[in-house]
């Protein structure tokens, strides 16, 4: 186990280098100057030399980069362009936001997700079962926007229960109005991400119902049912883990997207402005954010998965 | 032929390509024709609700919606099959240097790939954007970029075990030099595979127009999108909300389409996968067998 954890710790430092080696370079890849670039054509020479000095640009691309991880490592993600401010400190801002989403959201998606897709393979063969795999299929193709706009018209437009858009000024000192600003958005990232997951815990559930195991467990007296929810659904819990990174992957996406939609002050809504805006120090700084968070979640996953499966763990 | 007659006679693969047609006529008539002109604004014409002409009804500028959606099927289709070609390109020789090169070339490629499969096509957009701004072109390379990763993933073990297969060692004793069997034993062999996965990856494409679109990093404002008609909609949602249902249907039905004629590819090239087996491979990109 010890051994794997480093091996897969390993893994995950190279792919921290590469992510952050990519990142740094497809942002420095644009032909021409990228000082003029930020300044604009109204900017003078001296404000353009400036710029560069500001931005690092006169040391050799290395020594940009070493400059760049050697901050990292000191918890300094790099400073915004526009508002000076450190990026770190403007990201953890604004994850107060999009954490409690991303939470509310898998939340949602494991609720919607683990017992409909049991319950579609247990009933595949009468009419519920087949409604309700019919529904995640559609549900699944769904982009996640339009299923914003459409709980918008339903829950906020037509029956005014929860708020169209927006975030409480006062933030979480007001957690009642906080969370209501949460609700909508956090639903259609977990419902559309909940349909991806039914269908994939359905197919486990299937593979499950087909094993010799579930199978010797029903000759033996125990119902189908029974057997399954006994003896099959542990290992549908271990496939439903090797998916969750993926999962939440999905759902910092769906994150950046919905947080434009219902005009949240999150992580995402931030990184869209600043792309637009082409800040790209800070971009540079959330990018690394984002892609480290997804993979050091996979790291976790994995380390989690070993540790729960006995048959991984007395492989090793 | 005959995968083909196996597709039309699964309903999700009749589906797929009936959607998949539909489209593809759609964008085709859009071409010389369409009820009104898309680009035209007619301000008596603003917010009509479905009627005769104006079957979808009208937008803010008095735009048929119809109209609109017919020319966006073409910038759909010009994503989707952009994405397809990079993705393909990419992924191919992804999946080609991890099975045939020699073993520290091949373990560096298959590393390179578990990264970059973590990187979301969403990420890669925004790193796309951020240094050449928005465009259909951002939409195509990150898409074709984050599928042809996938597209890698999948193909290359399955061209691996068609490596050690007799018929691939025949070719070469009879003399092909690896190209020549990678075209002609290697490739054919693990088309099925790498087809699926396409279907999957265009529908991905859709989604990723519509998307990024919305959030100003796809199609630009002026030219008929379905993404972006939702993000012009969208601002009038709260007094016009049925007219975001157009564009978010005809996105919806594509991408289903797209999924259930990849689901059914997968079903006609592989009559070995039984009912119950169905159940062993998913969408999920990275536990696709």
């Amino acid at each position: 186990m010890i051994r794997y954890a480093l091996t897969r710790l390993g893994l995950l430092l190279v792919g921290l280098a590469v992510a952050s080696a990519l990142i740094f370079l497809s942002l420095r890849v644009l032909p021409g100057d990228v000082a003029q670039l930020i300044g604009g054509t109204q900017a003078s020479p001296a404000q353009i030399a400036a710029l560069r000095e500001s931005l690092g640009l006169n040391v050799p691309l290395w020594q940009q980069y070493l400059d760049w991880i050697g901050g990292l490592v000191r918890g300094d993600l790099g400073t915004s362009l526009l508002t000076g401010t450190p990026v770190a400190t403007e990201l953890l801002d604004k994850a107060q936001v999009t954490a409690p989403l991303a939470a509310l959201a898998l939340t949602v998606a494991l609720v919607v997700g683990i017992p409909l897709g049991v319950m579609s393979a247990l009933a595949r063969h009468r009419a519920g079962g087949t409604a309700l795999s019919v529904a995640a299929q559609a549900l699944a193709a769904v982009p996640v926007v339009w299923a914003g706009m459409l709980l918008v018209v339903v829950f906020a437009v037509w029956l005014g229960w929860l708020p169209p858009q927006g975030f409480p000024r006062a933030g979480w000192n007001d957690p009642g109005a906080a969370l209501r600003a949460l609700v909508l958005p956090a639903v259609t990232i977990g419902v559309v991400e909940g349909a991806m997951l039914l269908r994939f815990v359905r197919s486990a559930t299937l593979q499950a119902l087909g094993q010799d195991y579930v199978r010797t467990a029903a000759a033996k007296g125990l119902t189908r049912t029974q057997a399954l929810l006994r003896h099959g659904l542990p290992n549908v819990g271990l496939s439903v883990i090797t998916v969750l990174g993926l999962q939440i992957a999905g759902i910092i996406v769906g994150a950046v997207v919905i947080e434009q939609l219902f005009t949240l002050p999150g992580v995402g809504r931030m990184l869209v402005a600043d792309v637009a805006a082409r800040d790209l120090p800070k971009v540079q700084g959330e990018l690394l954010a984002l892609t480290g968070f997804v993979l050091i979640v996979g790291f976790v996953v994995d380390l989690v998965h070993r540790l729960i499966d006995p048959r991984q763990r007395e492989a090793s | 032929m005959s995968t083909l007659k196996r597709l039309w006679s699964l309903g999700t693969g009749r589906f797929g390509i009936l959607i998949v047609v539909l489209v593809v006529a759609v964008a085709l008539v859009s071409l010389v024709w369409t009820p009104f002109d898309p680009a035209s604004v007619d301000a008596r014409a603003r917010w009509l609700g479905p009627s005769w002409p104006h079957v979808l009804g009208t937008d803010n500028n008095g735009r048929d919606i119809a109209s609109l959606l017919m020319a966006g099927a073409r910038t759909t289709i010009v994503v989707a099959v952009g994405a397809g070609v990079v993705a393909t390109v990419l992924g191919l020789a992804l999946a080609a240097f991890g099975a045939l090169t020699t073993r520290w070339v091949r373990e560096g490629v298959a590393v390179l790939v578990d990264i970059l499969i973590a990187f979301p096509v969403l990420i890669i957009a925004m790193m796309i954007s951020a240094v050449w701004g928005g465009s259909l072109a951002v939409v195509v390379w990150s898409v074709g970029i984050g599928f042809g990763v996938n597209i890698a993933r999948v193909t290359r073990p399955e061209l691996r075990r068609v490596l050690h297969s007799d018929f691939v060692l025949a070719g070469r004793a009879s003399g092909l030099n690896t190209w020549q069997n990678l075209t002609r034993h290697l490739l054919p062999n693990v088309a099925p595979v790498f087809i699926v996965q396409l279907s999957w990856g265009m529908a991905v494409a859709v989604l990723a127009e519509a998307g990024l679109s919305y959030l100003g990093f796809g199609a630009p404002v002026t030219q008929p999108s379905w993404g972006v008609l939702l993000s012009d909609l969208q601002k009038y949602i709260a007094v016009h909300p049925l007219t975001v249902v157009w564009p978010g249907l005809a996105i919806t039905l594509t991408v289903l389409g797209l999924n259930l004629l990849g689901d059914a590819l997968r079903e006609a090239a592989d009559p070995t996968l039984g009912e119950r087996t169905t159940a062993a491979r998913t969408h999920v990109p990275g536990v696709v067998a």
